[in-house]
């Protein structure tokens, strides 16, 4: 049950390790080229396994003191995470022991493929799931430990990798719109993000963003009920 | 920072990651029934917030001298080959590779 889990998650992963080990080198070769050991990116990879913030907390760490600084800037630059929430809610249940690991690991692109990848029919969800979830750490840890580690060997031009994991999320969102029958929640997102990212810079749109398209939802349910009530 | 310094500004960090992640589930734990409200918004946000991430990822490149023409470019790419092979791999693959040529060769 485990391998046949195994076998159909690896697959989908393979773009994120394609993308992770690229990252996650220049990830590492930062931190060494600010000085750290190779034990910080190994570590911090390992446990707050969520790219764009290890990015941050390694400057972070170059800053005076400031603990509450940095557990604001997490909670605001990972509020993305509370949608994903939301959304596994049914997704996570019952799955035992499987679950907190999932929550834990529950990075853009683990969320991404658990969320829109219906494994086959003969292969249990919960385990193919953990593997995704895992296989994507796995690659992160490895490529941040590495590029602190040897870095500076890669020379070859690696301009523009990081497209790989936009063009993950565009093939994913591609795959949704054409399993959906109603376009409109994947056309509010599109819509309520483009309209924030404009008005307040590419820094701080997420919020907004993420207010907004509570608020379209919400609207938009009360003008689904009252459409359902009118025609009984 | 010394070292006490630097692991509690590390904890803090996993802190308000795993504080943003776990939050629904601790709110809404498996044997109370959330509220019609949030089913409902389970239902539509996957599809709202994967747009979001795609935004996400675009977000400084809107503002550079291209204004995102390469990504743009890139992306339409990705959309033909996906229209046309219906291959998650070869959608991503051919996108990336289209997108660093054109930053490496033509936009640069």
């Amino acid at each position: 049950m485990k391998m046949q889990a195994f076998k159909a998650a690896l697959p989908h992963t393979l773009p994120i390790a394609v993308g992770f080990l690229f990252l996650g080198v220049s990830y590492g070769f930062l931190m060494c080229s600010l000085g750290f050991s190779f034990v910080y990116p190994m570590l911090m990879s390992l446990f707050i396994f969520a790219g764009s913030m290890e990015f941050v907390a390694a400057h972070l760490l170059l800053l005076p003191f400031n603990p509450w600084r940095a557990l604001g800037l997490a909670l605001m630059v990972n509020a993305r995470h509370l949608f994903y929430g939301i959304s596994m809610l049914d997704k996570y249940k019952g799955l035992g022991w499987k679950k907190p690991y999932l929550i834990f690991g529950m990075c853009d692109e683990s969320f991404t493929i658990n969320c829109t990848v219906k494994p086959p029919a003969d292969v249990d969800s919960g385990w193919f799931m953990f593997f995704v979830t895992l296989l994507n750490q796995i690659y992160w840890v490895a490529g941040a430990t590495l590029g602190s580690l040897l870095g500076y060997i890669i020379k070859f031009d690696t301009t523009g990798i990081d497209f790989v994991m936009t063009a993950l999320f565009v093939v994913m969102f591609l795959g949704q719109w054409d399993e959906a029958k109603e376009h409109r929640p994947a056309l509010v997102g599109l819509g309520c993000a483009c309209l924030c990212l404009l008005l307040f810079g590419g820094d701080s749109f997420v919020l907004p963003a993420m207010a907004l398209i509570v608020l379209c939802f919400t609207f938009d349910r009360k003008r689904a009920e009252q459409t359902t009530k009118e025609a009984a | 920072m010394t070292i006490e310094q630097q692991i509690i500004t590390i904890l803090a960090v996993v802190a308000g990651t795993m504080l943003t992640r776990f939050l629904p589930f601790l709110i809404f734990p498996e044997g109370r029934k959330p509220p019609k409200y949030i089913t409902y918004l389970g239902t539509v946000l996957p599809y709202a917030v994967i747009a979001l991430l795609v935004v996400y990822c675009l977000r400084d490149a809107v503002f550079t001298d291209w204004h995102g023409l390469p990504e743009f470019l890139a992306i339409a790419f990705i959309v033909f080959l996906h229209r046309w092979r219906k291959n998650t791999l070869l959608s991503i693959a051919g996108g990336t590779v289209f997108y660093m040529l054109l930053v490496q060769g033509v936009f640069t």
